[in-house]
């Protein structure tokens, strides 16, 4: 019986405790990510961790279900409109399957926004993307240019399928910015149909074929891996260079082999860091959610939504060989 | 005599082969350069063992369609292996690549045999089961270049007398399976069991059995091409090689091995192989739209077979003329 009390009495100054420190913060924002034990996922909790720091008072929930699924995400959202927290930041599993418990978050008077992987217009306020296909066509021929000496040369893309839409349209884009880059041409477009043996195929053809390539630029995971390693059989390590967008894991050996000086993608961690910033400014008042608005997000800058209420956080991140190893370990 | 040579299958489609390999130099010079044939050769290794893996049960009158299957499903072990232990050495590493395939070949072999499944049923079952598992096993994650030892992924590259470890595996594998089926008693029984199964019922062969054995075979050199496939592309991942199987099946009916069974040779099948090779070297530097590449690969390989597939007339030998003349 003695035992049961002390128990007891353990319990609630522990939850008394728990309470307090809730209390303590004066904004609660939950990081709501696809599944708990994913890298990327836990690299972005690293930057929501950094936005609650630098913003004092800011208590951020990091959860998520165990499996991607959208029953397991409906079941945290419930919890959470039950935990009374101030704002929602969410990485769907689902675009549409979450709407109605989201709506009903904000019919009690919390912010949602998505990241990363949105979800339909009317469950949340905001859809941060992490960029914007402008962004990725641009980011994309600047690193071609920038291994090229002086600018100048001829570069190729190694695409997936012919029929790939975001392909397609980062294609075009890079074209667009083209004009900007002066001497850097794009001679030739090759497709890998994101197949390993046919993209590796296609770079010795296009290395054979157009011996004035200097630079590959493969916008698809699997392309810019395959080419990397067909460069580097065929001998012309130092010579040509692969760029791109990949991602650090799978990326790392070919930068250490240097067939690819600098490559890009997303960085969690700044993902993190912008929803996190961009749900506290909702909260607190200090930007509305409206098409064609701005949010300020700390040191990402300040977000522009269109009308359909998305914005793109920012360039896709360049990694190379200071940063690939540190980046590999989480995605 | 040019008469003779001309009705050989091989020889034709050896023929078809240089006459297209000269056209695509035509128009791309380069092509026909030592070390571009070279790379051909070296890049068509995989697809070579393969086939001659596909035509072992072929002859049989069985298909294996799990064979990129368990390629990727080898790979992966193999790969998983070298990236959690990289000391251990690669010979240890291929000796389990070609236990894990033989496995994975018996289990379809074990179907065929005691269960008299057909074989497309079977292997179109372990076609899924086997990439199934691969996610099971790796929950959808990636083995990249650097988890793998260097010299995991060096092997196949190291050069010997001018060619790549690859291609000499696959010289030495064509050279193998040329005296197995030449010379061997089971090599001779697998053309048997195809060609006229209860003739050889009669001549003592266990047909199921004789299926069983060309699947582990098949299997065994699939396992083997699993490594192979992951150190050359230094990835390896759920969906390496998918769809490969039909590749596979394609060089096999280039080369002149019969769907039905009991017929084809080792020649023809390096041939077919070599065919489908030249062909995916060639898109990528001739210049074609892609739109147009797949029906233009499609095209010639009909075209292939329309001008190989005069059909073998075997007349059959009447050893019992009195008894035929009584009836």
């Amino acid at each position: 019986m003695r035992f049961l009390k002390t128990l007891a009495a353990t319990t609630a100054l522990v939850m008394g405790m728990a309470t307090a420190t809730a209390q303590a913060a004066e904004v609660r924002i939950a990081l709501v990510v696809k599944a708990l034990g994913i890298g990327f996922f836990e690299a972005a909790n690293k930057g929501a961790q950094e936005a609650a720091k630098e913003l004092g008072g800011v208590e951020v929930i990091y959860t998520g279900p165990t499996t991607t699924t959208a029953e397991g995400q409906i079941e945290v959202i419930n919890s959470l409109i039950a935990q009374k927290v101030d704002a929602i930041a969410i990485s769907a599993n689902d675009t549409d399957a979450l709407v109605p418990s989201l709506k009903k978050a904000m019919s009690r008077g919390i912010k949602v926004i998505s990241w990363d992987s949105g979800v339909s217009a009317e469950g949340r306020s905001i859809h941060l993307n992490p960029s914007s296909n402008a962004l990725i066509g641009n980011m994309n021929i600047k690193m071609a240019a920038d291994v090229l000496p002086g600018g100048k040369g001829d570069a190729a893309i190694l695409s997936a399928t012919p029929t790939a839409t975001n392909q397609n349209i980062w294609i075009e884009e890079m074209k667009k910015v083209l004009p900007n880059y002066p001497g850097l041409n794009i001679v030739a477009t090759v497709y890998g149909d994101d197949l390993a043996d046919k993209s590796y195929r296609e770079t010795v053809g296009l290395l054979k074929s157009h011996p004035s390539v200097k630079v590959i630029i493969a916008p698809t995971s699997v392309g810019i891996v395959a080419a990397a390693q067909a460069v580097a059989d065929q001998k012309k390590i130092g010579e040509v260079f692969v760029t791109g967008l990949g991602l650090p894991s799978e990326m790392a050996g070919h930068v250490h082999s240097k067939a690819t000086k600098s490559f890009a993608i997303w960085n969690p961690i700044d993902l993190g860091y912008s929803a996190t910033m961009i749900a506290y400014n909702l909260v607190k008042g200090k930007a509305d959610a409206k098409a064609g608005g701005s949010v300020p997000m700390g040191r990402m800058g300040t977000l522009q939504l269109d009308e359909n209420m998305d914005g793109a956080m920012s360039d896709p991140f360049v990694y190379d060989a200071s940063n690939v190893d540190e980046f590999a370990k989480i995605f | 005599m040019i008469k003779a040579l001309l009705k050989n299958r091989d020889v034709v489609l050896g023929l078809i082969l240089v006459m297209m390999t000269l056209a695509i130099a035509a128009r791309f010079p380069g092509f026909i350069e030592l070390e571009n044939l070279r790379g051909i050769f070296t890049d068509t290794s995989i697809l070579i063992i393969l086939a001659l893996a596909q035509m072992i049960v072929l002859l049989t009158r069985c298909i294996d369609l799990s064979i990129a299957s368990n390629l990727a499903l080898t790979g992966m072990i193999v790969a998983m292996i070298n990236a959690s232990s990289p000391e251990l050495s690669i010979a240890v590493l291929v000796g389990v690549s070609l236990i894990v395939g033989f496995c994975l070949g018996a289990v379809n072999g074990l179907f065929v045999w005691l269960l008299g499944i057909p074989p497309i049923v079977v292997t179109l079952g372990t076609l899924a089961i086997y990439r199934g598992i691969i996610f099971l096993l790796t929950d959808g994650q990636w083995i990249n270049a650097h988890e793998m030892s260097p010299a995991f992924l060096q092997a196949p590259r190291n050069i010997i007398i001018g060619l790549p470890v690859l291609a000499w595996v696959a010289i030495g594998l064509v050279t193998a399976a040329a005296v197995f089926f030449g010379w061997s008693k089971l090599g001779r029984a697998l053309y048997a069991v195809g060609g006229n199964p209860v003739a050889a019922v009669y001549a003592g062969l266990d047909v199921g059995k004789t299926q069983f054995i060309a699947f582990c075979i098949s299997g065994m050199l699939s396992g083997l091409c699993g490594y192979l496939w992951v150190a050359r592309y230094a990835v390896a991942y759920v969906d390496i090689a998918r769809g490969f199987e039909l590749e596979v099946v394609a060089a096999c009916v280039i080369g002149g091995i019969s769907i039905a069974g009991g017929i084809g040779t080792i020649p023809g099948v390096v041939l077919g192989a070599l065919f489908l090779g030249v062909v995916k070297n060639a898109l990528p530097v001739i210049g074609i739209s892609p739109f147009w590449q797949l029906a233009i690969s499609g095209s010639v390989i009909i075209i292939a077979v329309v001008i190989n597939a005069r059909q073998e007339k075997t007349v059959g030998k009447l050893i019992l003329r009195s008894s035929h003349k009584a009836g």
